[in-house]
């Protein structure tokens, strides 16, 4: 077999490994999924009257307010997923298996190729259910197959970014607990983003930091597609970020990886 | 079999912040042997192991393993040897038997001859019972054994044991030196730490007395324990008039009037306490007590460096009370 066909084969049985290591805990995959429920349940019932009410005229107020936060939660659930990845690498490299990798002739990669494709995995799943509470609760959104999709397109690209970023941040932490709050920062940014309440609306400082960080044309672009008005050039800056960030956060992560010292 | 040595190293040095921890190491390792590092914890042991496995650089030094050098080919010495650290390696949230599927995935093994592989695996180290049990459930001993179930599933030629049986009771600990042995008889080459004497002497061929960074002796059992003061066997009596006989019998021995104690040289062989017991016996003197003194880590680091071993944590002696 090729070198090629070994990383694929190697990163395959990781990635197993790892779904079945995140069925085996499923409170965590409860909690990073509950967490956004919850978010969309409070915004959307406790605060969608009163923010929704500059929407659609006033005219049903909390419905076109669940329209517009969607993007934004589904952001928060793709920012928790890639925070649980940051704990599982983690929690794989304070135990003793991963020494064992490291003495065996294994693609190198696969190790954390594994981790990260389980947590786009697991991040889809969040994804689905979140988005099927928000069916539930009246949100209807316009977009038709084509943009269903490039919202699933853009929402996977910016996930597996994000995740990317994470392994490092996991990586990088001595501790379980430092690789589960570095990433807290994550899920802060879809809140100074467009995400719950248009820029326009926010002090100057702030206004120009959210017009201008990656969760805004993520959010626009995936926005726009639900509501049938089409991405624009949100969609190139929402595809830009997640590449420069998937690039960045594999560099450093696989740095860390290889500079990483044995206990 | 080859005749080139499966472990070469001449002057490893190895320091971890201005701490050196080994400092010019040679040794050479024969293939098919047992080869025992012995020494007392923070002696350098582990990160020995740590560079010949490849996990770590070392900043000096040649160090060819199973025929590569582990700077210029680390994938050929990982093809060649397997590992069972001082930690256990084992995933805690998967079954024993997805473990060592997961192993046989890893080298590639294929479908059917990675079952077989497996389901021998789990037969012979007694775990077929707990195979489909999560490893947190497992006792340390069913770790230990699936640790190195999991390190021989890509049949290894050289196998690295940092200290196999640390915290394992008697038992457990007889199983693992029965593993091992096993193993040499099937032509694989250990490398083996240790902290206790004896195990050394049960299992090398060759042993290393690791001090400080430093190789300060280096032979056979055998010769090792030349360089030793023997056990001995502590006697202790209830009467003046049978301490003085017992005194008078055995001759130039180590005596204490005052609590009426003996100490006789011996190799701790059971016919020696035999012959020892026999000799009591025909004189007809009464023993009150006994114990047996064997000779361990502490006697060595003792004869060959002239200081007790450092930074030690096992019990000082090993003692059997016999009434």
């Amino acid at each position: 077999m090729s070198t090629l066909a070994y990383t694929l084969t190697d990163s395959a049985t990781m990635l197993r490994r790892n779904l079945r290591r995140l069925q085996r805990y499923p409170s965590m995959t409860l909690l990073l999924v509950g967490m956004p429920i919850v978010f969309l349940l409070l915004f959307v019932y406790v605060f969608g009257g009163q923010l929704g009410a500059g929407f659609n005229g006033g005219h049903d107020s909390r419905g076109a307010y669940l329209d517009y936060v969607m993007p934004g939660i589904l952001l928060i659930t793709v920012a928790a997923a890639a925070q649980g990845n940051a704990i599982t690498v983690a929690m794989d490299m304070t135990a003793g298996i991963i020494d064992r990798f490291r003495t065996m002739a294994i693609a190198r990669a696969s190790v954390l190729t594994g981790h990260v494709i389980a947590s786009v995995i697991q991040a889809l799943f969040g994804l689905a259910v979140v988005l099927a509470v928000a069916l539930a609760l009246g949100f209807r959104p316009t977009a038709d197959p084509v943009a269903w999709l490039a919202v699933i397109g853009l929402l996977t690209l910016f996930t597996f970014a994000l995740v990317w970023l994470c392994a490092a941040l996991g990586l990088a932490a001595k501790t379980v607990e430092t690789a589960s709050n570095t990433p807290m920062v994550l899920t802060l940014l879809p809140f100074l983003s467009s995400g719950f309440v248009p820029t326009e609306t926010m002090p100057p400082g702030l206004r120009q930091f959210a017009e201008y960080q990656p969760f805004t044309p993520v959010t626009e672009a995936v926005r726009g597609l639900l509501s049938g008005t089409g991405a624009g050039t949100n969609a190139i800056a929402a595809i830009a970020w997640s590449a420069g960030i998937a690039l960045a956060g594999y560099l450093w992560a696989r740095h860390l990886y290889n500079r990483r010292r044995a206990r | 079999m080859s005749s080139v040595p499966a472990i070469t190293v001449a002057g490893l040095c190895k320091s971890f912040g201005g701490k050196v921890v080994l400092d010019g190491i040679d040794l050479t390792v024969a293939e098919g042997t047992i080869f025992a590092l012995l020494g007392p914890n923070g002696a350098g042991k582990t990160t020995m192991v740590q560079i010949l496995s490849t996990l770590i650089p070392a900043d000096s030094g040649q160090i060819g393993v199973a025929g590569h050098d582990v700077v210029s080919d680390p994938d050929g010495v990982r093809a060649a040897i397997g590992v069972t650290g001082q930690f256990s390696a084992v995933d805690d949230l998967l079954t024993g038997e997805e473990n060592l599927r997961l192993m046989a995935d890893l080298h590639h093994l294929g479908r059917g001859s990675g079952r077989r592989r497996v389901a021998e695996l789990l037969d012979r180290f007694e775990l077929a019972d707990a195979a489909r049990k999560q490893v947190s459930t497992y006792s340390g001993g069913m770790r230990r054994r699936l640790d190195l179930a999991m390190t021989l599933v890509g049949t290894p030629r050289l196998i690295f044991l940092d200290e196999p049986t640390t915290g394992l009771d008697p038992r457990s600990r007889r199983t693992m030196w029965r593993s091992i042995r096993e193993l040499v008889a099937g032509g694989v080459t250990i490398f083996l730490t240790t902290q206790y004497l004896d195990e050394a002497d049960q299992l090398a061929d060759r042993i290393a007395v690791l001090d400080r960074g430093r190789i300060v002796a280096e032979g056979s059992p055998g010769e090792l324990k030349r360089r030793i003061p023997g056990g001995r066997i502590w006697l202790q009596f209830a009467a003046p008039d049978a301490w003085k006989s017992a005194a008078d019998l055995l001759g130039p021995v180590s005596r204490d009037e005052e609590n009426l104690t003996l100490q006789v040289p011996s190799d701790g062989t059971v016919a020696s306490l035999r012959r020892l017991l026999g000799r009591l016996d025909n004189a007809r003197i009464e023993v009150e007590q006994l114990s047996i003194h064997t000779p361990d880590l502490d006697d060595v680091f003792f004869a060959v460096t002239g200081r007790p071993a450092a930074e030690q944590e096992q019990d000082s002696e090993k003692e059997v009370t016999l009434r």
